[in-house]
C-alpha cells in the first residue's frame, strides 16, 4: 500500500494532469486584457469630468476597481471568474483587491479584530512585503548614484 | 487606440503571470510577488512611465504598476529630504490601491456572510 518515500515524487508527476498551457494563457489574456480596458474606461471617466492627468488618473481607477472587486466578491462572482481566468484575473490590481476582501469575508466569524484583522493580508501581505522592500532598495540605489554624480 | 493597446499590454502581462503559474509552477503568492518586484525594477531603469503613457490602464492595473508607483513615491521624496525621504515617501503614491483594499474589505466583512 504505502509507496517508497523517495518514489513519491515520481509518482506525483506521472499523476499530475498536464496543464492546458496554451488554453489557459488566452483565457488569461482575454479577461487581463478586459479588465484593462474596463479601467481605461473608467480612467477616461475621470479624466473628463475630474481634473485628473493621465499620470494621476492611476489611483481613482484602481480605487473604483477594488470597489467593483468587492461587490463580486461578496456575491461569490469573482472566484468563479478565477477559475475559469487564472492569471487573468489574478495578475490586475482586482486579484489583489479580491485576497485582501475575501481573506476579509471569510475570517468575519472569529470576530472582526481577530478574525477580520488579523488575516486581511494573510494572501496580499507578501505582494505588499516584497513591492515595499524592493521599491526601498531600488530607490535607496538610484538616491545614492544620483549623489555620487552630484546632481 | 488606446483601449486597444491597453487591452494588448495588460493581457500580455497577465499572460506572463499565467506562464509562471503554469510552466514555472509557482505558488499565486509567488508569481505576484515576482510581478511586483519587476514592476519596481522596470521603474527603476526608467521604463515602466513610457509603458503608463502607452498602453495607460494597461499598465496602471496589473499588479506591476503597484510596484512602479511605490518606487515613484519614494523618490519623489528622497529628491526633497534626502535619503530618509526613501523611507517616509514610500506610500505618497501608491495609497490608494492598499487603503481601498483595507476599506472595501471592512466593508465587505460587515455586508457580506461568508459562502460555503
Amino acid at each position: 500500500m504505502k509507496e517508497p518515500q523517495g518514489n513519491y515524487k515520481n509518482y506525483e508527476q506521472k499523476k499530475e494532469p498536464k496543464r492546458p498551457v496554451v488554453k489557459n494563457c488566452i483565457r488569461a489574456f482575454l479577461v487581463g486584457g478586459l479588465i484593462c480596458v474596463i479601467g481605461q474606461v473608467i480612467s477616461m471617466f475621470y479624466m473628463y469630468f475630474f481634473d485628473f492627468t493621465e499620470q494621476t488618473v492611476g489611483n481613482p481607477t484602481i480605487a473604483t476597481l477594488i470597489f467593483i472587486t468587492m461587490l463580486l466578491t461578496g456575491f461569490g462572482v469573482y472566484d468563479k471568474m478565477a477559475q475559469f481566468a487564472g492569471a487573468g484575473t489574478a495578475v490586475p490590481v482586482t486579484g489583489f483587491g479580491n485576497a485582501v476582501i475575501s481573506a476579509a469575508i471569510e475570517h468575519r466569524t472569529e470576530g472582526f479584530v481577530q478574525g477580520v484583522g488579523g488575516n486581511m493580508f494573510k494572501l496580499a501581505g507578501s505582494v505588499i512585503l516584497f513591492g515595499v522592500f524592493s521599491a526601498f532598495i531600488i530607490a535607496l540605489i538610484k538616491t545614492i548614484i544620483s549623489y555620487w554624480s552630484g546632481a | 487606440m488606446v483601449f486597444l493597446w491597453a487591452f494588448l499590454v495588460g493581457g500580455l502581462i497577465c499572460v506572463i503571470g499565467q506562464l509562471l503559474l503554469d510552466i514555472g509552477k509557482l505558488t499565486p503568492g509567488h508569481t505576484l510577488s515576482i510581478l511586483v518586484v519587476a514592476g519596481a525594477v522596470l521603474d527603476g531603469f526608467g521604463l515602466y512611465e513610457p509603458l503608463i503613457d502607452f498602453a495607460g490602464a494597461g499598465a496602471t492595473v496589473p499588479i506591476t504598476s503597484f510596484g512602479n508607483s511605490l518606487v515613484h513615491g519614494a523618490m519623489a521624496e528622497a529628491e526633497k529630504h534626502g535619503l530618509i525621504g526613501v523611507v517616509t515617501g514610500m506610500f505618497e503614491v501608491t495609497s490608494s490601491g492598499i487603503s481601498a483594499a483595507i476599506i472595501f474589505g471592512m466593508i465587505g466583512a460587515i455586508l457580506f456572510k461568508p459562502k460555503g
